[in-house]
């Protein structure tokens, strides 16, 4: 027998029709190969049986791994393409929720402690008072804290959907000790059923209320440093090539996106091995660096060292410059986005105590985005390098008469600056789209960034981009996304006629000009 | 009878057998292409230069038309609004092309609009939109709002679709999605949805960071009503969009989602597998089963060369004006607007949706309408179809100020 075409012994044969109170497990399998409407009634019901041997049928439907037979009959697929004759079973969105429903009564006394809880989750959002003798019993049997407190949940769900009132006072009242969503939908969703409990009912809501404010709270702050550390990361190298050298450097865009391509080049790189697979990410992180720096270096040597001093015809030059890398990016990889996969210690939601949400790939990007900053921050105060640049900075007369090379020093600043900026778009790669035209939408918010921040001032970056973040998101539910960004804009416009400095003023080259 | 004319004549009369055995040396017939292969817009309409030029390429394997090779001119407007009327014009003044394809969003057709009605141009434009426009110089191939939006909405407040009894409309903040919008808000309210059932955000074009508005779609669905998200996002901002759903968990039995704007080539770009079971309604999917769409398949296949490369909605949309166009040119036996025009009325193609599709004297389509689930593979699995193609409305009778246009 091949293995791998082999197909799961399950091979059943359609029953008869008729004597539906009496359908055993077979019977119902068998009609899991029917229209949306029988999948959907077949999968209540085989929830409904409690046979342990419909776990994986249900898993393989969900999963559409399971085919329909010639002869009528079901099967698991085992290998990578569904055998001749054999058809892959489709679902809809109702199925898949009678699927979720009926695996959570099915693994609620599983033996891995996951399932259990995403069982126990399951039956609350499929609640019926059919399940309350099941989870009483699965609830006597739990040990785990957590997941104690999620069938509990699950059974207050349960008990609201009963007939009898002191049952539906219980579950109110389970679900009123929670911080769920969830419950509160419950619980708003049963008023129109029972004007007599209304005054539990609001009360429950209103204590699910409380503990939510303050998480909401903590989810928006969230939200604005997260937004913050996405501008910093942006700017943090503008702040380097702008705020230190003062040179506007209009393809700053240009070089993010490039390290956002360069992640997607390692990532493929990476593809099919799989001890490199999840660590594509970090690995893309120097070569995102490397590449962008030596451009960053060769731009600065080649074109922009011989307009020191006119800002304008930098920018013009920059912005063509930026243009070209546009296009030649297009012409390589093509106009469409580049799919990026996020390794899996960067994907769902991280649930910090008290309950805050917040989803992983930001969490790490709040991270990433201080870690470079630090590394910034020490590359420019601790090296020899960042000696280099201060003092250049400062004076590039005396610095040269002290024997340092200024031209190099020019080069390796504008490279670092960049260098960063390719960074920013690994981290980028993760939560934007990988397109030729990943960079514009960053440029005008970096600058805005390093001016509010205040020219040649990392400190300045990080408040500023953080402030603006923050600022963003808590004007965000009120005035929306497109109201929210254009007070933000007329805010820094009045905020430099004020300053036009920025928060932290600095002396230096850039400061004297 | 003077001089003058009856030389005229003679000369036609003596030109015309000289010329005949010569065709193939007869002016080639232009085919204007008027699609973004720059800027924001260039993800989604360089497919679609693609296309026109692959179906050039198919008819003049099988002769040209009317004996004349088609000559593609193809110019880049490159997502910017007005450069858009200006490249119409050169098209149409400069290149003197029979037929254009071209325009993606309502904003850029709305800008060629009046340039193809100066000079009595012919553009085919291929793409679902608001409605509430007919030119007589535009023929519209892709969806109306009640080809598209509406049964969309309509599915999802069916049993199968979820049963939603609230709705959040969320769309990038131009002319599509604020009209769409407003004719889906007359639809909900004639289903008794409306008021605080009903959340309404824009945002602008390219918008990345959406945890703020997929919290508040959380929220607003724990209101004790199943809750659905309508999407008339636009563009690259889906991916940061289904990438935070997916993120924050949002699974489709509990919020479903339904775009209009998000297709097999969007999808292209982001790993599905968190969004499998979210639906988007169009009236062409590449998983159709039919013979007409394996032929298109074969076809796009055998001219691309590059099997990562899929076939989408509006593509499917251009090929079927093209053809139309040929019919009607061959039917007319000219190119000339005016006659094509009129031969086009009627003209019937069967589509790569398996549907016999026709042109009506409102110069939109009958089209049947398709609601499929993203699966695993990034491509769509159709739950609903229609069971004929239906005509379209492109007066809606949710815009009290237009109704009264239809006819």
């Amino acid at each position: 027998m091949s293995k791998r075409l082999l197909l799961c012994l399950l091979l059943l044969i359609a029953a008869p029709l008729g004597a539906r109170a009496q359908d055993g497990f077979e019977a119902l399998a068998a009609r899991l190969g029917g229209n949306f409407n029988q999948q959907a009634e077949a999968v209540e019901r085989l929830g409904a049986l409690g046979d342990p041997r419909a776990i994986p049928l249900l898993q393989a439907l969900g999963d559409t791994r399971l085919l329909r037979l010639a002869d009528g009959g079901v099967a698991v697929q085992d290998g990578p393409a569904p055998p001749e004759g054999a058809q892959v079973l489709r679902i809809n969105n109702r199925v898949r929720a009678a699927i979720r429903g009926a695996l959570g009564r099915l693994q609620l006394v599983s033996p891995d402690p996951g399932e259990r809880r995403r069982a126990a989750d399951a039956i609350l959002r499929n609640r019926s008072a059919d399940d309350i003798p099941l989870l009483e019993a699965a609830l006597a049997r739990e040990a785990v804290p957590a997941i104690r407190a999620r069938m509990e949940l699950a059974l207050g769900g349960a008990r609201l959907a009963a007939s009898d009132p002191a049952a539906k006072r219980a579950g109110i009242a389970a679900l009123g000790t929670s911080a769920d969503p969830e419950a509160r939908s419950l619980l708003l969703a049963a008023r129109a059923a029972n004007a007599e409990l209304l005054a539990e009912i609001e009360a429950a809501v209103a204590a699910i209320d409380r503990r939510l404010a303050l998480r909401r709270a903590a989810e928006t702050v969230f939200q604005g440093l997260s937004l913050g550390s996405v501008l910093l990361l942006a700017a943090l190298g503008l702040a380097v090539t702008f705020g230190v050298m003062g040179v506007i450097n209009m393809a700053h865009g240009e070089f993010v996106m490039l390290g956002a391509y360069a992640t997607v080049l390692v990532q493929e790189a990476c593809r099919g091995v799989p001890a490199l697979e999840p660590w594509s990410l970090p690995l893309a992180l120097p070569a995102a660096f490397v590449l962008t720096a030596a451009l960053g270096a060769a731009m600065e040597r080649g074109l922009i060292r011989h307009l020191y001093g006119r800002p304008l015809e930098t920018l013009l030059l920059t912005f063509g410059v930026g243009m070209i890398l546009q296009q030649v990016v297009r012409l390589l990889f093509g106009a469409q986005n580049r799919e990026v996969l996020s390794p899996a210690w960067m994907t769902g939601v991280l649930v910090l105590p008290g309950g805050v949400q917040v989803t992983q790939n930001r969490a790490w990007i709040i991270v990433f985005s201080l870690l470079v900053l630090l590394a910034t921050l020490a590359a420019i105060r601790l090296t020899r390098f960042g000696l280099e640049m201060r003092a250049v900075v400062q004076n590039r007369r005396i610095a040269a008469t002290m024997g340092i090379r200024t031209g190099r020093v020019d080069a390796m600043t504008f490279a670092f600056g960049s260098g960063i900026a390719g960074l920013a778009g690994v981290a980028l790669s993760q939560i934007d789209n990988v397109s030729p035209n990943l960079g514009t939408g960053y440029i005008i918010d970096s600058f805005m960034v390093v001016v509010f921040g205040g020219v040649g001032s990392l400190a300045g970056t990080l408040i500023g981009a953080m402030t603006l973040g923050l600022v963003n998101k808590l004007l965000e539910p009120h005035a929306g996304a497109v109201l929210a960004k254009v007070a933000v804009l007329v805010g820094i416009m009045l905020f430099i006629q004020r300053r036009p400095k920025g928060l932290f003023a600095l002396k230096g080259r850039a400061a004297d000009q | 009878m003077t001089l003058a004319t009856r030389r005229a004549l003679l000369g036609t009369a003596l030109a015309v057998p000289f010329i005949r055995p010569s065709f193939a040396q007869a002016a080639p017939i232009r085919v204007g292409v008027l699609h973004s292969l720059s800027g924001t817009m260039a993800i989604s309409e360089t497919a679609l230069r693609d296309t026109v030029l692959m179906m050039v390429e198919w008819q003049n394997s099988r002769g040209g038309l009317l004996g004349r090779r088609l000559e593609p001119v193809v110019v880049d407007p490159a997502s910017n609004w007005p450069l858009f009327a200006e490249k119409a014009r050169e098209l149409l003044q400069v290149s003197r092309v029979d037929v254009t394809f071209g325009c993606w969003t309502s904003v850029s057709r709305k800008s060629v609009l009046p340039v193809f009605e100066e000079l009595n141009g012919l553009l085919f434009y291929p793409v679902q939109y608001e409605g509430e426009e007919e030119s007589r110089n535009i023929f519209y191939t892709g969806a109306a709002p009640n080809q598209q939006a509406i049964p969309a909405v309509e599915y999802l407040l069916s049993a199968d679709g979820g049963d939603a009894r609230r709705v959040a409309l969320l769309g990038t903040d131009y002319v599509y999605p604020r009209t769409t919008n407003r004719i889906l808000r007359g639809f909900l309210a004639s289903k008794g949805i409306q008021g605080a059932d009903v959340m309404e955000e824009y945002t602008p074009f390219g918008h990345s960071d959406w945890q703020g508005i997929v919290a508040r779609v959380k929220r607003f669905a724990s209101e004790g009503k199943k809750t659905a998200i309508v999407s008339t996002i636009n563009g690259d901002a889906n991916v940061p969009f289904y990438r935070e759903l997916g993120n924050q968990g949002i699974k489709a039995e509990d919020i479903p989602s339904v775009a209009f704007s998000v297709g097999e080539e969007e999808l292209a770009g982001i790993d599905t597998r968190p969004l499998v079971g979210h639906l988007a309604a169009w009236n062409y999917f590449m998983s159709v089963q039919s013979p007409a769409n394996t032929e298109f398949l074969n076809m796009w296949r055998a001219y691309i060369r590059n099997p990562r490369r899929v076939t989408n909605d509006p593509m499917e949309a251009t090929l079927i004006g093209f053809k139309m166009w040929a019919q009607a040119v061959t039917q007319a036996r000219t190119t000339a607007v005016d006659p094509v025009r009129t031969a086009l009325y009627g003209q019937k193609v069967a589509a790569p949706s398996g549907y016999e599709v026709e042109m009506h004297r409102n110069h939109h389509l009958s089209k049947p309408v398709m609601i499929g689930e993203v699966q695993a593979d990034g491509q769509f699995n159709i739950v609903y179809r229609t069971p004929t193609a239906i005509p379209a409305e492109n007066w809606s009778p949710f815009i009290p100020e237009n109704a009264n246009r239809r006819r």
